[in-house]
């Protein structure tokens, strides 16, 4: 029985990696969940003269997607936005992150347009009361408009019906 | 068009990889030579063919392809062309195909260098690594395709991660592969001698070389890793228990008590099941960090993007490798046959207890490396384990290894007398603590850990130069004839026993005798720290290739004496935006001076560290003397005749070499 030790050693230590697999060790609660999301008024990227603010979406449950044209995982991430946008199930609000407008609007022209409206951050600021830490990030706003989920990278059509579709059901959208 | 070429030559070199992998071992178990014969070419096609996939996307990236996914992804053209080429292998894939390059790179060794070898063991060495270049050019293919393309085209890259723009890029990563990979050879032969059932003293003799030569390269990676970190992550540490560095510290542990337990199996034909344990594991554990690094189950700052789907598959590969070994090992182990046998106070016996130590080193290491992980799986929480566990646990355990290493090399085999080693070594001993319990008081009053390091590393000089006594006591010629008649293996170890010694005093003397200060500086305000006072004569604004720089003056004078000028510098990267801290260093062999900016203040005003780091450099030494010592054993006189001899040696030169 000796001789086997060595294998039932290794054998323990890889059920443990296994069941470690499944777990995100980066996957930190983000404090924001179950708070107000963070007011701001910025202008909007298509017409700089108006002001966009959380509050103009009391009422309404909805997506505030944070982007960047220079970032690459956006663009994996952009074709299932398109997506969901064409269901209207609820409004995607865009906030075009450190990004220069002319710039932000082109990649919209030629990838699509998903947003219902889209704001301007150029500085980060509004990025900061966040806590974006990686673009892209998704945040589901409820009708009392508090933070009810935060996806840290990519929107996949995975992460969708496990995380965003219960919550959904949830709110009865 | 050159990307596809290169994935196409990556699927070529996974069908060679299986032939190389299968035909010869089922060869080598039937007698048919033609199979066997299969090897030698498969292998180096292989190679070819893996090495013209990395020149393809080490093409995408110097031309800046933006069309390939890992190239916009990982680089950008703003980027010096040196690391757009070392950007190669920053990705996961990149880095993945580096370790199947070099994979082939020993594979191809082991093929022009094998040549004495009996064709069945050639066939079953080159076999198994077939084996295991399949599995990750499959793991490429499957889940981390490097030529991936993007489209649209992206028109300008994410950049490099700019902690990786550095020089250490050049060399640490495929230094430590080299090392990682290396294992692979005493791992193929382990399992091809499990295969064949003949574990005898010709095979630990075949392995040592490779292990020694690995272990070289391992030793090599670490040290210019540590020495990486320190001037680079601008805190002046050079371990951090990072769960990364702890993932090539592993093997390096398996790997020293692999060499010295080989040792034992050439001479005295002992130990077999704990070399064949230990050569599995060494490989084992390089496979390991693999998986650990490129999984994501463990967060670390070397961690890249991660996947569930390639942990999936990396973990089922292992379990193939080193479940499938291991069970190898439990079916082949009763015919390991015990070898010469010994008393209780021997050489063997005191490379047991040096092994067990080694490996209970390393298993503190696995332990704390993995506790979050378990605590994470059994829904306890996240946790992370820190330095103060590793040193707490690490520090008892490898302290009596260290001084078996003053004792070890002077035993006999098979019997030695105590008493009378007792009497040869005494005076080794009490001028050793003598003087490290004295010489502290003299710096900055006792501190026990400080005594305990500094007797040990006198300890294990004194007992070095004491083996190099007793072996020119004899002899013909002068003292440098008879220094010059001793075999390379005898100086090898003596060296790297020496360099332990020596990374040992600078680890002692830096981590109680370093001091620094963080301060706030005003353009002209000064601090003085370690007699050396530094004068902050303001930031001014450096444009670089691909960053903006601020870059500080600090003027550092000695008893009024102007020294030098040191210039650090805070560079925020174009493309991400990301800041980094390029630290200034004096480098002197008895003192580091480093200073290093923080934080922008207002009115010209910055944060400013300063360092004083005595003896530091001597980490580095001692790892340059480890590697030199691990040259010169596995250049010995022995293993170079072996390589001349086409046939098969006789089994008398087992014997030739060293003495004892």
């Amino acid at each position: 029985m000796k001789r086997f030790i060595p294998f039932i050693v290794f054998a323990v230590l890889a059920t443990f990696f296994y069941v470690g697999l499944s777990r995100n060790p980066r996957e930190v609660p983000s404090p924001f969940i179950g708070k107000p999301a963070p007011a701001f008024a910025q202008p909007q990227l298509f017409e700089p003269a108006k002001t966009f603010s959380p509050k103009d979406m009391q009422g309404q449950v909805w997506l505030f997607n944070v982007w960047a044209s220079w970032c690459v995982s956006c663009r994996d991430e952009h074709p299932y936005l398109v997506e969901l946008a064409k269901a209207k199930r609820l409004p995607i609000v865009g906030l075009n992150y450190k990004d220069k407008p002319e710039e932000a609007k082109a990649w919209l022209a030629q990838l699509g347009n998903p947003y219902s409206l889209a704001v301007v951050d150029p500085e980060g600021r509004v990025g900061i009361d966040y806590g974006v830490y990686g673009v892209p990030e998704t945040y589901l706003i409820d009708r009392a408009g508090v933070i009810r989920y935060k996806q840290t990278g990519p929107v996949t059509p995975q992460v969708w019906q496990e995380k965003f579709e219960p919550l959904l059901k949830e709110l009865g959208v | 068009m050159i990307p596809e070429l290169g994935h196409f030559a990556l699927i070529v070199a996974l069908l060679l990889a299986l032939t190389q992998g299968i035909l010869p071992i089922v060869g080598a178990h039937r007698g048919n030579a033609a199979f066997m014969a299969v090897a030698r070419p498969a292998a180096q096609a292989q190679f070819a063919f893996v090495a013209l996939a990395f020149g393809c996307l080490a093409y995408a990236f110097l031309t800046n392809d933006f069309s390939v996914e890992n190239v916009a992804r990982n680089s950008f053209s703003q980027l010096p062309e040196i690391y757009r080429f070392t950007a190669t292998w920053g990705s996961h894939e990149g880095s993945l195909l580096l370790w199947a390059l070099i994979l082939g790179v020993w594979t191809t060794a082991v093929t022009v260098f094998s040549k004495h070898l009996p064709d069945d063991m050639a066939a079953r060495v080159i076999g198994v690594m077939g084996l295991i270049s399949s599995g990750f050019l499959a793991f490429l293919l499957a889940t981390s395709n490097p030529f991936l393309r993007l489209v649209p085209a992206a028109a300008e890259g994410n950049d490099m991660n700019p902690l990786l723009q550095d020089p250490g890029m050049v060399v640490h990563p495929p230094m430590l592969y080299m090392g990682y990979v290396g294992f692979s050879v005493a791992f193929a032969f382990a399992i091809a001698a499990l295969l064949s059932g003949k574990l005898d003293a010709a095979w630990a003799r075949w392995s040592r070389p490779w292990t020694t030569v690995a272990w070289t390269f391992l030793t090599v990676g670490i040290a210019l890793g540590s020495w990486w970190a320190y001037y680079e992550l601008g805190w002046g540490g050079w371990w951090f228990w990072d769960p990364t560095e702890n993932a090539s510290f592993m093997p390096w542990l398996a790997g020293t008590a692999l060499i010295h337990s080989l040792a034992v199996t050439e001479k005295r034909g002992a130990f077999k099941s704990w070399t064949v344990l230990l050569a599995i594991a060494a490989f084992s554990l390089s496979l390991l960090g693999t998986f650990l690094v490129r999984s994501g189950v463990l967060s670390s700052v070397h961690a890249f993007a991660t996947d569930p789907a390639r942990g999936v598959f990396i973990l089922g590969f292992l379990g193939v490798v080193i479940g499938g070994s291991l069970l190898l090992y439990a079916w082949r182990a009763p015919r390991l046959m015990a070898g010469g046998p010994f008393t209780w106070f021997s050489r063997e016996s005191l490379l047991l207890a040096n092994n067990v130590l080694l490996i209970a080193a390393m298993g503190s290491v696995l332990l704390g490396t993995l506790y979050p992980l378990f605590i994470d799986a059994l829904n306890m929480g996240k946790i992370s384990v820190g330095p103060p566990y590793f040193n707490a646990v690490f520090v008892p355990l490898i302290t009596p290894a260290l001084f078996l290493v003053g004792i070890g090399p002077l035993a006999r085999w098979k019997q030695a007398s105590l008493p009378a080693l007792a009497q040869r070594l005494k005076w080794a001993f009490v001028v050793a603590l003598a003087t490290a319990a004295l010489l502290p008081l003299t710096l900055k009053g006792f501190s026990f850990t400080a005594s305990l390091g500094l007797f040990l590393v006198l300890w294990i000089v004194f007992t070095v130069a004491i083996g190099f006594a007793d072996r020119v006591q004899h002899g013909e010629g002068g003292l440098g004839a008879r220094l010059k008649a001793l075999p390379r293996a005898f100086w090898g170890m003596q060296l790297a026993h020496f360099g332990l010694a020596v990374a040992v005093c600078g680890a002692t003397v830096v981590s109680h005798f370093q001091a620094d200060r963080d301060v706030r500086m005003n353009i002209g305000d000064y601090v003085e720290l370690a007699g050396y006072r530094f004068t902050f004569q303001g930031a001014t604004p450096v444009p670089g290739p691909n960053y903006q720089a601020m870059r500080g003056r600090v003027e550092v004078s000695r008893g009024g004496q102007k020294q030098f000028v040191l210039e650090p510098e805070k560079r925020s990267y174009n493309a991400s935006g990301m800041p980094m801290t390029e630290a200034a260093i004096h480098y002197n062999l008895l003192r580091d001076v480093y200073v290093s900016l923080g934080e922008p203040l207002a009115n010209g005003a910055w944060s400013v560290r300063v360092y004083y780091k005595p003896f530091v450099d001597w980490l580095w030494l001692g790892g340059l003397f480890l590697a030199l010592g691990g040259v010169l054993a596995a250049s010995d006189r022995r293993y170079r005749i072996a390589l001349k001899k086409a046939a098969p040696p006789a089994p008398a030169t087992a014997a030739g070499g060293a003495k004892a």
